[in-house]
């Protein structure tokens, strides 16, 4: 009887990865154990994260056990889909915060950027695998046009972490699928030529994020507010940190956006410098993990989609640690596993299903 | 096509990812120290700097008022007293409309226009950080109102105050002074004194009199208490608290009861007395009339009060006692014959014969005496006793004006006496010198005949003629006069006494001494100008009356009276002091155009006199008890 349940367990479990799920639990629990604190107790919260984590390990373990010539298949409805729906945003969305992201399909709200933030990279990784025996210049021209229309309709919603991660997700495929150093030096320049039409296009509050980001001062209660406390909080949680559930910044509300974007803050000022080593090294565990697995990999498809989602994850690592300690400009990115929100959580879980997919049917093969 | 070529061939490709993956490695570690240093920077670098930020955040220091100490007369009747009552205060900085707050408190509780008024004078004044109040002492009735409904007003607070409160109103307000709310130049004075600190929070300090001059001792140590507070600024518990020292308690030398004759004897005239005790200096009553109710002023004086005591042409604000200049005329006789008799110009044998007027040598200017045809022969005695103007003419002729000076300087005219309350009148005491700097003019022989009988450009405070003639009373002995006769220190209970303060002695001839003495008991016996005044005294009475002149008047036209204007008229003044052998109390009375000293000024001394060396109340005002007739003339 036992045996016969472990074999079952063994069953269900064959395309898990299990050093890559021990460190991800390990970090979702000093998520939640940061969330208690951050929500002062708040067992409702503390559930609902709970419950984003369950459904976002079943989506994990779901893709983990799709193979990948169907997860190739997938790739193309999922950006046509997510490109539609992006339009459906800019026509119809509905508008909450000044920003228009979310689409009314009747039995829910979606958010259409989440689901490019898979889309993107996976159209990009089937292009490039299907166009890799008469790879040319213009494949890398159609790759950075299939980027750029939704990284740019998601600009406009405005939502500029969002879009900053999809294009860097594409970017992190084409650099790994060889783009030549002189193109990536001419979009460097380019890029760099197109920083002032970028500005233009910028919302007002985009750019005074960017503006605060030097000089946080400068607007010491408007959007400076955030990073000057966030900066306190960590830098008064010293070496040790001030203790769990002892941080003052985060107990006397002058942390903004606690459990979201600014966890990291409470994180930092409980547990200081020593919790924040031990955090990055969970971190580097996960990252460890996936470029294994992405060197691993069999196909060009798999080594594209399976770096980009490892690239991915550690800009948004970088990206929100860098914004908390303020050496990045405010834009919401959540820390991945981390930050209370089911959203994030389950495209970052569906990435290490992918990754977990890659794994273990190219070992099944293999055996 | 090489680079096609290259592409083509897998291994080729799988080279390449490789490279460019371990590139990827290679940057995200570069990522990860950046990210570590960063948090060595914060927490380890800058700990310290972040940690002051954290408490700063965190602790907000409350100062916690301390009760301002009170004041009593000598015999411990209370003078200045503090009454708590409650307030209704707003955080103006922590509410989100202010304006749209106020109007819905004001449909519970009465805020009137004046109030609004007020409050948004202190938004202005304070920047809005502090707890203001929009309504201060609430009927008990509005309290339970406001309590009920306290949930709809999360911002505003219900507080109970200690309000200061004089309940004698306008009794010796002159003296006591009063507090008022904390302005500007208050603030600059705080700032200099390096005392701002103790005034966190303090909303009231003392302007005038014995409130302003002891607000060290009244005001008390500022408390402070330490709370934690959260982003709102909510507080969320206390986390130390140092406690308020309240301010010390004062006694004062003042006898409340001596204070309420004397105003009363005033009636509704204007004028000044100072009471002192000629033994050590204590200041008995202090009077300006009229005076004021200071609990007008402590919460800020609404502009039909002020204008009315602004505006008044009784000026009721104006401290005549302390400030008022008024030339002394005869009351300066008395030093005037001292000095005479001490600088050898004049023996007490010594007699001339008045015919009514003074002319210098080879001068037909005729310096006239108050009574037409003169006082016959007059030696120095009689001279007091009936205030002989001629005598004096020829004793200040004979004496000259710089030896007059300095010999009257010894009593303190012309100079502040040094009395504990601020805005003292210097006085003027003539001489050439003076007359040299302030006019560049020469002086002129005829300017020192006018001086020798109190006129001229002799200028007294009613204080400095008080305290002259306490130096006459007690035969050369000067104490400086004052107020405060204890403190009690509110933290230990230890009562510090004041003591006496001898500023000198002037040796002279006791007999020149009892010469004047004899003279000034006489005055108020029959045939002298207090003659009314002094009838059936049951003590010897010693004093001088004198009149000071308000407007000059032209060579040998004559003062009438009834026919000169009210304000115009002359000034009554009295000195005096009882009982003669050993003087208890000095009195100097001055009755703004009384008219005549005798007449007008000493009954005032007289009612004073017999209240507190007999205990006798006076039954009726000290008003003119009889008709002018010339032998009370000055």
């Amino acid at each position: 009887m036992i045996s016969f349940l472990i074999s079952i367990w063994r069953y269900l479990t064959r395309h898990v990865d299990n050093f890559l799920l021990g460190s991800i639990f390990l970090l979702m629990l000093t998520g939640l154990v940061t969330l208690y604190s951050a929500t002062d107790g708040n067992l409702e919260r503390l559930t609902g994260q709970a419950i984003n984590m369950l459904t976002a390990l079943s989506f994990m373990w779901l893709v983990a056990n799709v193979p990948l010539r169907d997860i190739l298949r997938l790739a193309v409805p999922i950006y046509v889909v997510g490109l539609i729906l992006l339009i459906g945003v800019a026509l119809f969305g509905e508008i909450n915060n000044g920003a228009r992201r979310w689409l009314n399909i009747g039995i829910t709200h979606i958010q259409p950027s989440e689901l490019m933030k898979i889309g993107v990279p996976l159209m990009l990784a089937w292009y490039f695998d299907r166009r890799a025996a008469t790879l040319g210049t213009l494949d890398y021209v159609i790759a950075t046009v299939l980027l750029l229309v939704p990284a740019l309709l998601i600009m406009r919603q405005p939502d500029l972490g969002t879009a900053l991660l999809i294009i860097s997700s594409g970017f992190y495929i084409l650099f790994l699928g060889g783009l030549s150093w002189r193109i990536m030096t001419g979009l460097l320049v380019s890029i760099a030529g197109s920083l002032p039409i970028l500005w233009s296009m910028m919302h007002d509050y985009q750019r005074q994020r960017i503006a605060t980001l030097f000089d946080p001062t400068q607007d010491p209660l408007g959007s400076g507010y955030h990073i000057i406390q966030s900066t306190i909080a960590i830098g008064s949680g010293g070496l040790i940190g001030k203790g769990w559930q002892q941080g003052t910044q985060t107990h006397l509300d002058f942390l903004p956006e606690k459990s979201t974007d600014f966890i990291f803050a409470v994180f930092s000022e409980e547990f200081g410098l020593i919790g924040n080593i031990t955090l990055l090294f969970l971190y580097a565990l996960v990252i460890g993990r996936s470029i294994v697995i992405a060197a691993d990999a069999s196909t060009q498809f798999t080594r594209l989609i399976s770096g980009s989602i490892t690239l991915t994850f550690c800009t948004y690592i970088f990206v929100n640690i860098g914004m908390v300690t303020g050496i990045l400009p405010v834009v919401g990115v959540p820390l991945p596993l981390i930050s209370y929100g089911g959203t994030s959580m389950v495209t970052i879980l569906l990435g290490f299903g992918i990754l977990m997919s890659i794994r273990t049917h190219a070992t099944l093969v293999k055996a | 096509m090489k680079r096609k070529a290259e592409l083509l061939n897998y291994p080729r490709q799988l080279y390449y990812f490789q490279q460019r993956l371990g590139i990827s490695v290679g940057f995200i570690v570069l990522l990860f120290l950046l990210l570590l240093a960063r948090f060595c920077y914060l927490q380890i670098w800058q700990y310290e700097h972040y940690q002051t930020l954290a408490e700063k955040n965190r602790i907000s220091v409350l100062p916690i008022l301390p009760n301002r100490g009170l004041i009593f007369d000598r015999n411990g009747e209370i003078l200045a007293a503090n009454y708590p009552a409650y307030t209704l205060e707003i955080i103006p900085s922590k509410t989100i409309d202010l304006e749209n707050t106020i109007n819905k408190l004001a449909s519970i509780i009465n805020i009137e226009i004046k109030d609004r008024k007020y409050f948004n004078k202190l938004v202005k004044e304070n920047g809005g950080l502090e707890s203001l109040p929009i309504r201060a002492r609430l009927s008990s009735a509005e309290v339970a109102r406001f309590s009920a409904n306290h949930y709809l007003f999360p911002e505003v607070d219900l507080r109970a105050r200690l309000f200061r409160q004089y309940p004698r109103g306008d009794a010796a307000s002159h003296a006591i002074g009063y507090i008022g709310r904390i302005n500007d130049k208050d603030l600059k004075k705080l700032e200099i004194n390096e005392e701002l600190a103790n005034y966190r929070g303090s909303q009231h300090i003392g302007k005038i009199g014995i409130e302003q001059s002891y607000e060290k001792e009244l005001h008390g140590i500022t408390g402070l208490e330490k709370i934690e507070t959260n982003s709102i600024g909510r507080s969320i518990r206390t986390i130390s608290r140092t406690p308020p020292i309240s301010g010390n308690n004062l006694t004062l030398t003042l006898d409340i009861k001596l204070q309420e004759v004397a105003e009363k004897a005033f009636g509704n005239r204007r004028g000044a007395l100072v009471a002192l005790d000629p033994n050590n200096g204590e200041v008995l009553a202090f009077v300006s009339r009229p005076g004021f109710d200071p609990n007008l002023f402590v919460n800020g004086i609404d502009l039909d009060s002020w204008n009315l005591l602004n505006n008044s042409t009784d000026r009721p604000l104006n401290n005549r006692a302390l400030s008022g200049l008024y030339p002394p005329g005869s009351t300066f006789k008395p030093f005037m014959a001292l000095a005479g008799l001490e600088l050898k110009q004049r023996t007490p044998e010594h007699t001339i014969r008045d015919l009514g007027y003074f002319s210098l040598p080879g001068s037909t200017h005729r310096f006239r005496d108050w009574k037409v045809g003169g006082h016959g022969d007059v030696n120095i005695h009689k001279s007091l006793v009936i205030s002989c103007d001629t005598y004096y003419y020829g004793l200040a002729n004979d004496l000259g004006i710089d030896s007059i000076h300095d010999f009257i300087s010894q009593f303190g005219l012309g100079k502040k006496t040094g009395i504990d309350i601020e805005g003292e009148a210097a006085g003027l005491l003539p001489s050439k010198e003076w007359k040299m700097k302030q006019y560049k003019k020469k002086w002129y022989v005829g300017d020192t005949i006018s001086v020798g009988v109190g006129q001229g450009y002799n200028l007294t405070t009613p204080l400095q003629l008080a305290f002259a003639t306490t130096i006459l009373a007690s035969q050369g002995k000067a104490f400086r006069p004052r107020f405060l006769k204890k403190i009690q220190d509110s933290s230990t209970g230890k009562i510090y006494k004041s003591v006496a303060q001898p500023l000198y002695t002037l040796n002279f001839e006791p007999n020149n001494f009892k010469w004047i003495k004899d003279a000034l008991i006489d005055v108020t016996q029959p045939g002298g100008t207090a003659a009314i005044a002094g009838a059936n005294a049951a003590y010897t009475f010693a004093g001088k009356t004198g009149t000071s002149q308000v407007v000059g008047m032209k060579q040998g036209e004559k003062y009438n009276e009834s026919k000169v204007k009210e304000h115009h008229r002359d000034h009554a003044l009295f000195i005096s002091y009882a009982p003669a052998e050993k003087p208890s109390i000095v009195l100097s009375v001055l009755v703004e155009n009384g008219g005549h000293g005798g007449s007008s000024a000493a009954p005032i001394a007289r009612q004073i006199m017999d209240y507190f060396l007999l205990g006798k109340l006076p039954v009726e005002e000290a008003t003119r008890i009889v008709d002018e007739e010339e032998g009370t003339h000055d």
